[in-house]
């Protein structure tokens, strides 16, 4: 076997660093404010990462770089998810980013790069790797975050990040060591078996599950470890609060299943427990605050942190039901906060943000469109059927029902009638009320298709959710399939 | 079967479509398309369901018109529809009330004239829906989908304080729907993997779960009939809702959730329906006597109406709980006269709204000197409410009654002081309204109704009449289905 066949399961990641390589070197070339050649390389990378991931792809579980990286179905699955929500992401910030100067080849290369990180992530099998993807996606995210220089809230969104984030891989890598610690290895799956066969020392790695555990949450951004989300979320540049509300969202649901399914899993009852104080918090949290907030971006974090509340409801059930459920959450949160950060980025012009929620009043009058796809979005992120918000919760409480949590069903369930009114809201504001401007809202050709692909792909996969809900728990059940 | 399709898939799915293409007409440059397509919508919605009575066969049990396919294989989740004289009923009664509120809005709506009817037309395919679901997952997204049209309806073509009355109305049925799904949930985990609900009929479920499941279910339905400590949602969405709005909301959305108890509650968990039927009876009977006061002391026309429903809702309920044929019967027929009668007194107050733009009694005084043919359709509809015999109004009410007094002479005795409540609170507003000196230059410039609204207070006239008369055909494709769900709840379940 050549040298190059036996890395047959990580083409896309090679190509997609090469291809940075290359775009960083291109962009340099190339003349024009407007950055179109780049822009056109990334996205033709991205269309070609897709196609290697597809092309790649083989049934079963593959290791590579002794069972450093792993090649599977959920892997490739939200690899390919990642993807899109990089290109949708790109799509819809592109006219915002050049109004105001962001749109520069360095952008565009750490983007890629922090698509790279959540790979390695979303593929790696021992905690070294799982930490150098962590690493590379939040080291580009906090210089993403940084790059409008010249705005104070912008800066101080980015230090706050770092500085937490930092925080919070430290907290991690104590934890991880910890489990090295007491089970001599950083392999996930021989984790797994030596706490199976039985460990000395068990405090010592309970101990470190915790430390993990609230690296973990500081990453999902749950209470009570929320504290730089809305910051962050508001003071970042519309654009990049949505790179980091979206994609990164699907390597955390990744590197949760990595860490605390395929290698914790024997610990099982410690951390479900965990979870459950972390995902009633945050939901309670989260859902109530909203309710307060004047800035929609603001609004946004506080409901992040409700809905990754709802998602560790999902994980902590402890089933392959659970985690297929909390995948298919992942994926549709994922679609929806892209359609509703979008339609800030679509409303928005030079010199105006359109990120406070009187910016969306009367919009039924100004754009009837446009306001039915965001009352579609909104539906769904309140959980309303014929949406597929509703399915992605449907699915997450069917499997907590059936691991018996009734109770924690039932306050989820209160807690989303609450988060439900915020939602309404902005309903409310757009079809209620009288608009305060008659502008325009000029929009791109392009983001304005996707605007409208997204709304009614909400609306679409709320009628037939079927497939996507399938793929995601039969890629969670091979995947959790293990080979010992 | 209609060109190949199923005769319910049609019902729910031609207005909802319609509803699509109507919208698509877009601003108010093409409003008279949209009203067109709109009736045309309604009224082909309505002829399509005609065959579902006409081919309905009344002697046998069990579902009819059924239409089963796959939809979310994962979750064992079916299209399921079906019917039988219960839900066919209201179909019928919901997809007659569609061309009636399209015509209703004709004039009266100018502002997004499209996005008006299309919402009617969505959400009268919707309630089909809800009607003949026999999966719950269906059920439920219907169910739900029911409240966004309602909700931007009330909203944007509200009265005044409409924006408060739209949310109030959504969070309130919001709060039921979500404890019916996490009872739903439960269901299908203890069912080995079923959302089929005629297959919950037939679980056996101890008691503990049974009560359990019945208060979620009860809490999703008794926020939608509504009964009486969960009721005040109803007279704000009522007095914001346009016309239409009220009309739809009184006639057809309260029903869906009496429905829901005859399809989900009772037979379900009979058991726990039993234990708990004196509860259920106290709070009708509160509904019936406490709500009919207080609708005596309304200066609002429309909340007068809105209490009236309630008041007549409680009739509704306590019906169920007693268990008997009468009851039910007598229950069934209530909502359906129920529907023509609250349905035709909201068009009256919109007929009077829409010249002099208020609600107030006090504003009017001697409104027959000006509109004679509009008093008399109004006084054959305010004697419907206060149970006429002859009118529709009566039937029910009087079966009710019969029912209860085979349960409980008191029940019978309190639910029959509707009679006298409702005769004074509804007639006492028509005398005020209606008769005596002309009051002010408003009812002094009125004019008589115009033909269009002849037209529908006509059809609704006839309707309440032939109710009343001749019941028979309301009766008769109930007797199988309410007989079959009686004997089902004389069975435990324990």
């Amino acid at each position: 076997m050549s040298f190059l066949s036996t890395l047959y399961s990580a083409y896309a990641e090679i190509f997609l660093l090469v291809m940075v390589s290359v775009i960083l070197i291109a962009d340099l070339f190339t003349a024009g404010r407007t950055k179109t050649v780049t822009y056109l390389l990334v996205q033709v990378t991205l269309l070609g990462c897709s196609l290697i991931t597809v092309a790649t792809h083989r049934d079963g579980i593959d290791h590579l770089f002794h069972h450093m990286f792993v090649d599977d179905l959920m892997s490739d699955v939200l690899k390919l998810l990642s993807y899109m929500a990089i290109s949708m992401m790109l799509v819809y910030s592109r006219s915002y980013l050049l109004a105001r100067g962001l749109f520069s080849g360095e952008f565009l290369a750490l983007v890629l790069f922090s698509l790279l990180g959540m790979m390695v992530m979303i593929s790696a099998s021992n905690f070294i790797t799982l930490y150098l993807g962590l690493e590379l996606l939040s080291l580009s995210l906090y210089a993403i975050v940084a790059l409008q220089r010249d705005s104070a809230i912008a800066t101080e969104a980015a230090m706050k990040y770092f500085i937490l984030g930092a925080l919070a891989s430290g907290l991690l890598l104590y934890g991880m060591s910890m489990l090295y610690g007491a089970t001599g290895t950083l392999d996930v799956n021989a984790v797994s078996s030596a706490i199976q066969h039985g460990v000395p020392n068990k405090a010592l790695l309970v101990f470190g599950l915790v430390f993990v555990v609230a690296g973990l949450a500081f990453k999902l951004g749950v209470v009570p470890f929320h504290m730089w989300v809305p910051d962050v979320y508001h003071g970042a540049p519309t654009a990049m609060t949505m790179l980091i509300g979206t994609a990164p969202k699907l390597a955390a649901f990744a590197f949760v299943m990595r860490i605390l399914v395929e290698a914790l899993q024997p610990l099982m009852v410690h951390w479900s427990g965990m979870l459950a104080i972390l995902a009633v918090l945050s939901m309670a949290l989260g859902n109530i605050s909203a309710i307060a907030q004047t800035n929609l971006k603001r609004m946004f974090a506080y409901s992040t942190i409700a809905h990754m509340g709802f998602l560790l409801v999902g994980v902590l059930s402890g089933s392959n039901e659970g985690y297929g459920s909390a995948m298919f959450y992942a994926v549709v949160y994922v679609i929806m906060s892209l359609g509703g950060f979008g339609m800030i980025l679509l409303m928005s012009r030079e010199g105006f943000e359109a990120d406070k929620l009187s910016d969306f009043k009367g919009l039924n009058q100004r754009s009837p469109w446009l306001a039915f796809m965001m009352l579609l979005l909104m539906f769904s992120m309140a959980g309303v059927p014929p949406t597929v918000g509703f399915y992605a919760k449907f699915a997450v409480l069917n499997a907590a029902v059936q691991a018996g949590h009734i109770p924690l069903v039932i306050l989820a369930v209160l807690f989303s009638l609450i988060g439900a009114f915020y939602y309404l809201r902005i309903v409310k504001l757009m079809y209620f009320d009288a608009p305060e401007s008659h502008e325009r809202i000029y929009m791109q050709p392009d983001s304005s298709l996707l605007i409208s692909l997204n709304g009614l792909g909400v609306l679409i996969l709320g009628i037939l959710p079927g497939t996507l809900m399938s793929v995601c728990a039969v890629s969670v059940q091979q995947s959790l399939l293990l080979p010992h | 079967m209609i060109f190949g399709f199923h005769l319910l898939s049609v019902a729910i799915w031609l207005p909802i479509l319609f509803g699509i293409l109507v919208m698509a007409t877009g601003n108010d440059r093409n409003a008279a398309m949209a009203r067109y397509l709109a009736l045309a919508g309604s009224i082909l919605g309505f002829l399509v369901t005609i065959p579902l009575y006409t081919g309905f066969d009344r002697m046998a049990s069990g579902m009819q018109f059924v239409e089963i396919h796959n939809w979310i294989p994962r979750f064992n989740i079916h299209y399921h529809l079906g019917v039988d004289g219960i839900s066919m009923l209201f179909i019928l009664l919901n997809s007659f009330f569609t061309p009636l509120v399209v015509i209703a809005g004709w004039q009266v709506i100018e502002k997004r004239v499209a996005q008006y009817m299309a919402a009617f037309l969505i959400m009268s395919g919707i309630i089909n829906g809800v009607f003949a679901s026999l999966d719950a997952v269906l059920f439920y997204v219907f169910w739900e989908a029911m409240l966004i049209p309602m909700f931007v309806i009330i909203g944007v073509w509200g009265g005044p304080n409409r924006v408060y009355a739209a949310i109030k109305f959504f969070l309130y049925t919001l709060l039921g729907s979500l404890l019916m799904l996490v009872a739903l949930l439960y269901l299908y985990n203890q069912s080995g993997g079923s959302f089929e609900i005629l297959e919950y009929h037939q679980m056996m479920i101890p008691m503990t779960a049974q009560i359990l499941l019945f208060i979620a279910f009860f809490m999703a339905f008794s926020v939608k009939v509504p009964m009486f400590p969960v009721h005040t949602w109803l007279p704000d969405a009522h007095v914001e809702a346009p016309t239409g709005g009220s009309v739809i909301l009184a006639a057809i959305m309260l029903k869906v959730g009496a429905y829901g108890f005859l399809r989900f509650s009772m037979p379900i968990a009979p058991d726990a329906s039993h234990s708990l039927s004196g509860a259920m009876i106290a709070l009708s009977l509160i509904a019936v006597v406490y709500i009919g006061l207080v609708a005596l002391t309304q200066s609002d026309m429309k909340k007068l109406v809105a209490y009236s429903s309630i008041s007549h809702m409680g009739f509704v309920t306590l019906g169920f709980f007693i268990f008997n044929a009468y009851g039910i019967e007598g229950a069934l027929i209530q909502m359906v006269s129920h529907g023509f009668i609250s349905g035709a007194l909201f068009l009256c107050i919109g007929v009077l709204y829409d010249r002099v733009h208020s609600r107030q009694i006090v504003d009017y005084g001697g409104v027959a000197n000006k509109m004679p043919v509009f008093a008399a359709f109004f006084m054959l509809f305010a004697m419907a409410n206060s149970g006429l015999p002859g009118t529709s109004g009566f039937v029910g009410e009087f079966m009710v009654i019969m029912g209860a007094v085979k349960a409980n002479f008191w029940y019978a005795f309190l639910a029959a002081t509707t009679l006298v409540f409702g005769a004074a609170y509804t007639l006492w507003m028509y005398k005020r309204v209606i008769f005596g000196p002309v009051a002010n230059d408003h009812v002094a410039h009125l004019h008589d109704i115009n033909l269009r609204e002849k037209v529908i207070l006509s059809i609704l006239a006839i309707a309440v009449l032939v109710a009343g008369l001749y019941p028979l055909p309301l009766g008769e494709v109930l007797h199988t289905s309410v007989n079959d769900l009686l004997v089902h709840m004389a069975r435990s379940k324990l």
